[in-house]
């Protein structure tokens, strides 16, 4: 609401008005373009995190392998993990939480529009901060894990990227978190009960949760480990009475919800894809959610299950050896619910959907191997062994990535308006099923037979061999699906296309009674929310023989597209969250490498949050 | 099958043929030796304790695998779509969700009970163990036998039948004490003594190595467990005892001198000057089969090869290169040759 009288000479302050071209999205606070680009930006890095993993396989195809040295083995390995779970599920998680959240309840955006900007640009430039570190003198080379004192000595400057860069990613998950929060509790349309609300709305709300209480843990930790790198204070440093396990506690303490940080959304998912595919409502929909819920509270107190070694005693070994059998209850009952949803139903086997049942199928093996880590005696033999390699893929890849091309495959006509080709998407499935399963089954035997991680090398003669030449093999056949994937998005794209209409699947929440892709406004009028599965209910009834009937008129319940657009109040675009972000970008780089230069980093931040509390509220 | 609906006869059969060939080699592998790192085959008493554990956990987990993606396999292919189905609109079923809830739990239980009495008991220091203290660094281990006043590195002696009681220690980052055969894992911490214990049944060679990942070499931070029967573990001890012969001769004389020089700043060799302490302990070192974490054989042309440049054949080795001269390299090796 500029002033009149600095209308005619344009405000520094006024907002910008594009809705078309890159500008558009540089300055966009639209959940939708921003969900758009968390999904391709996570994209970009899981093919660099594919092929980092693609050098490892090959490092390891064969003992005494050369084709890696010690130092680039170890930058990869590091970075292979930095970028799946910070980079690419995370991430992901929130390009779905984005787009979807929104829709699912009804809103027409998020809480704080200019807050998720915000969120976005500093995980792009965190991202681009990580790997700026290959061309500025060594990646970090510490694990993702970044033991002390190990992560302190390292002499690259590999770990001082490591300890700010994850920093910014927490600065953009925190805001993220704060803003699902908000919006969730806050902007449900009317009737939305909690209780009504999609179970992927729950696991959103789950994970946001997770993420406020968690990064801040960890973030003391790096900041810890980034006090010590840079300006030797003594946290880890144990001639001067620091304690390495300080580390692990906080690390961990942050790390194992992490664990389900990155595993909830992709259960959510799951949950709506199974019931649209089986064309029955979820079965046990509040033991769903209540055992996500669970799971969210159990995984505060599992943390020292990674630490089973470390030396903490009998007494909190068997503490924690009973927290992490019990956690597994909850995780069971989610999977004995989404078998209940098939149970009885009319299946249809789209892409969507086996990349769903190949999630439930996967994560019962990560599950079972997931509790064998509880036996503490024998936990003491699989540890830091391909076994945990093992058990970790099932549940990251085999789970969280397979709920993913899930869910990218089931929302993509909402998101873009066309299918992707069915004919490719199994294709797609089925090498990415195979390739998995050739690269990741093979490691549970490798570690039993005592097969370390983290080794860049390996003698002959110790049984491995074929095993990880499988695995090598099954790698390459995961870099191919996902070339059958990419290959779908341009096909799919270019000829062929397949219109979606608003709701190609028969689906149940509301974002399918919108048009695809949704206009800006999402909803012209604020949908009023009767049932869980609200769209659903719009459609059909339950018939006396316990069937879908379709309700008389059914479906034509949509929005009225002829709606006055210009009578919906939307969020103006802004470029001061990417100025804001930008400035932590300058302190990241200046905390490294020029110290005096964090003032201009901070001095653009604060410029940007300036421009921030005084822009207009709307382009006029 | 609808599940491969959209793929073409041809894709199918490729698929299968993929599928059956992964399946069969599989199944060779399966025949296959295990090799010497393998922890389902233990040879100790501590190690048969978890893998006993181990056996009843894997027993429990494959019937609840077969059972659970036997029920999901079954639903998959006796729910799927076809003319006339309609499906059955309920929400849940509370007597099964319960009783799906009540089992697990109840299960897990039954596995608490063994798995915490295991970890009581495995914490018990055992009557008459041999005590050793093992530093790790980077990246070899160093054993004191600290009744017995021998220190020695990287391959560890044990006797048949007695309980060996470790107490471990870090010195720069953290490693991890590992003889797959004998006993699990146990870190060493930098400042704190943490300690394990494990036992061997037969007299033979046992493979470990260090499994916290601890910097460049980490791949390289192996070891080895002899296991003599007692008497000739005895004798053993014995020997490791004695000083080095303190004079020698020709080749070796002159290695002595430049390893006098040199080595002795961070290599011990009782029985001489050489009283260096941040490497290992080289009294007895011709009498090791291996060396430098136990990653070479004990052999002149592999120790040629790394006394010229250590960092060479194992990245981050701490072992400066001294730029020695081949002829001097060669008196070197002499002169290690002759400590037995």
């Amino acid at each position: 609401m500029a002033t009149a009288a600095l209308q005619p000479r344009r405000s520094i302050f006024a907002r910008p008005t594009a809705t078309t071209g890159w500008y558009s999205w540089v300055t966009t606070v639209d959940h939708k373009k921003i969900g758009i680009m968390y999904g391709v930006t996570a994209f970009v890095f899981f093919l660099l995190g594919g092929l980092e993993a693609l050098a490892i396989r090959a490092q390891l195809a064969t003992p005494n392998g050369e084709i890696l040295s010690a130092e680039a083995y170890n930058q990869f390995f590091t970075m292979h993990g930095i970028t799946m779970i910070f980079l690419v599920i995370m991430p992901m998680g929130v390009a779905f939480f984005n787009y979807l959240v929104p829709l699912m309840i009804g809103a027409r955006d998020v809480a704080f529009p200019r807050l998720n900007a915000l969120s976005y640009w500093i995980f792009l430039f965190g991202g681009i901060f990580i790997y700026s570190s290959f061309f500025l003198g060594g990646a970090p080379d510490g694990g993702w894990f970044g033991y002390a004192p190990l992560s302190r000595t390292l002499e690259t400057r590999g770990m001082d990227f490591y300890a700010v860069g994850l920093q910014l990613l927490g600065v953009a998950s925190l805001a993220g978190a704060i803003n699902f929060i908000v919006t969730i509790l806050n902007m449900r349309a009317p009737g939305m009960t909690f209780m009504r609300m999609p179970v992927f709305v729950w696991m959103t709300l789950v994970v946001s949760f997770l993420l406020l209480f968690a990064m801040p843990v960890i973030a003391v930790a790096l900041f810890q480990l980034m006090f010590d790198r840079l300006f030797d204070t003594t946290f880890f440093n144990v001639a001067a009475g620091g304690d390495p396990l300080l580390w692990q506690h906080l690390f961990w303490l942050f790390g194992h919800p992490e664990v389900y940080i990155l595993i909830l959304p992709a259960m959510g998912i799951v949950s709506e894809v199974l019931p649209t595919f089986s064309r029955k409502p979820l079965f046990g929909y509040a033991a769903v959610v209540f055992a996500g819920a669970a799971i969210g509270f159990m995984g505060w107190g599992v943390w020292a299950h990674h630490m089973f070694a470390a030396g903490l005693g009998p007494v909190a070994n068997s503490a924690f050896a009973l927290s992490t059998m019990f956690i597994a209850v909850p995780t069971g009952v989610k999977i004995f619910n989404w078998i209940g949803t098939l149970w009885g139903g009319s299946l249809r086997f789209t892409t969507s959907m086996l990349f769903s049942l190949g999630f439930v199928a996967m994560f019962i093996i990560g599950g079972l191997s997931g509790v064998t880590h509880a036996i503490v005696p024998h936990d003491a033999q699989q540890t830091d062994t391909y076994y945990v390699v093992a058990h970790f893929h099932y549940v990251l890849f085999g789970g969280a990535l397979f709920g993913i091309m899930s869910g990218l495959y089931y929302w993509w006509p909402k998101f873009f308006g066309h299918r992707l080709s069915e004919k490719i998407g199994k294709w797609n499935f089925w090498l990415w099923f195979l390739g998995f399963n050739l690269t990741f089954g093979p490691m549970h035997i490798v570690g039993l037979q005592g097969m370390p991680r983290r080794i860049y090398t390996y003698p002959d003669g110790m049984g491995w061999n074929l095993w990880n030449m499988m695995e090598t093999v099954g790698a390459f056949i995961i870099a191919v699906a996902t070339l059958f994937f990419l290959f779908n998005v341009v096909v799919s794209r270019r000829k062929g296309r397949e219109e979606a209409g608003d709701d190609p699947w028969d689906a149940r929440t509301l974002e399918w009674m919108i048009p695809s892709p949704p206009p800006e406004y999402n909803f012209a009028e604020i949908p009023v929310v009767s049932h869980r599965d609200d769209f659903w209910h719009k459609k059909y009834f339950v018939g006396p023989g316990k069937t879908a009937e379709p309700v008389f008129a059914g479906g034509a319940d949509h929005d009225e597209h002829g709606t006055d657009e210009h009578h919906i109040h939307m969020p103006s675009p802004s470029y001061f969250p990417l100025i804001a972000a930008f400035g932590m970008l300058i302190t990241a780089y200046a905390v490294i490498f020029a110290l005096p230069a964090v003032a201009i980093g901070l001095l653009v931040t604060t410029l940007g949050f300036f421009g921030w509390v005084f822009e207009p509220g709307t382009a006029e | 099958m609808e599940l491969l609906k959209g793929l073409s006869a041809r894709g199918r059969r490729l698929l299968l043929g993929v599928l059956v060939t992964a399946l069969g080699l599989l199944g060779t592998a399966c025949g296959g030796d295990a090799g010497p790192q393998d922890f389902l085959t233990p040879e100790g008493p501590i190690a048969e304790r978890a893998d006993g554990l181990w056996d009843i956990t894997f027993a429990i987990a494959v019937v609840i695998f077969v059972i659970v993606e036997g029920v999901l396999v079954f639903a998959i292919v006796k729910f799927r779509r076809k003319p006339g189905r309609e499906a059955a609109q309920f929400h849940g079923n509370t007597k099964v969700e319960v009783i799906l809830t009540l089992v697990p739990t109840l299960i897990l239980a039954g596995l608490a009970v063994p798995t915490v009495k295991a970890i009581a008991d495995l914490s018990e220091k055992q009557e008459g163990s041999l005590e050793i203290k093992v530093v790790a660094k980077q990246f070899w281990w160093e054993y004191t036998y600290t009744d017995e006043d021998v220190v020695t590195a990287n391959e560890m002696h044990v006797p048949t039948g007695q309980p060996v009681f470790l107490t471990l220690e870090g010195t720069d980052v953290i490693h991890s004490f590992w003889v797959p055969k004998l006993t699990g894992t146990q870190d060493a911490v930098p400042g704190r003594v943490n300690t394990m214990q494990f036992e061997a049944d037969k007299p033979g060679t046992y493979w470990g190595q260090c499994k916290e990942y601890c910097g460049l070499s980490h791949a390289n931070m192996r070891l080895r467990v002899i296991v003599h029967e007692p008497a000739e573990f005895e004798q053993w001890l014995e020997d490791q005892k004695q000083p080095a012969a303190a004079s020698v001769s020709g080749a070796a004389a002159e290695g002595q001198e430049i390893f006098m020089q040199t080595c002795v700043n961070c290599h011990a060799i009782e029985g001489t000057d050489a009283k260096g302490t941040s490497g290992p302990n080289l009294t007895h070192f011709a009498s090791r089969e291996t060396f430098a974490g136990a990653m070479f054989e004990n052999n002149a042309a592999n120790l040629r090869r790394w006394i010229d440049n250590p960092a060479n054949v194992k990245p981050g080795a701490l072992m400066p290169d001294y730029g020695l001269s081949a002829q001097e390299i060669d008196a070197v090796v002499a002169y290690l040759e002759t400590l037995e």
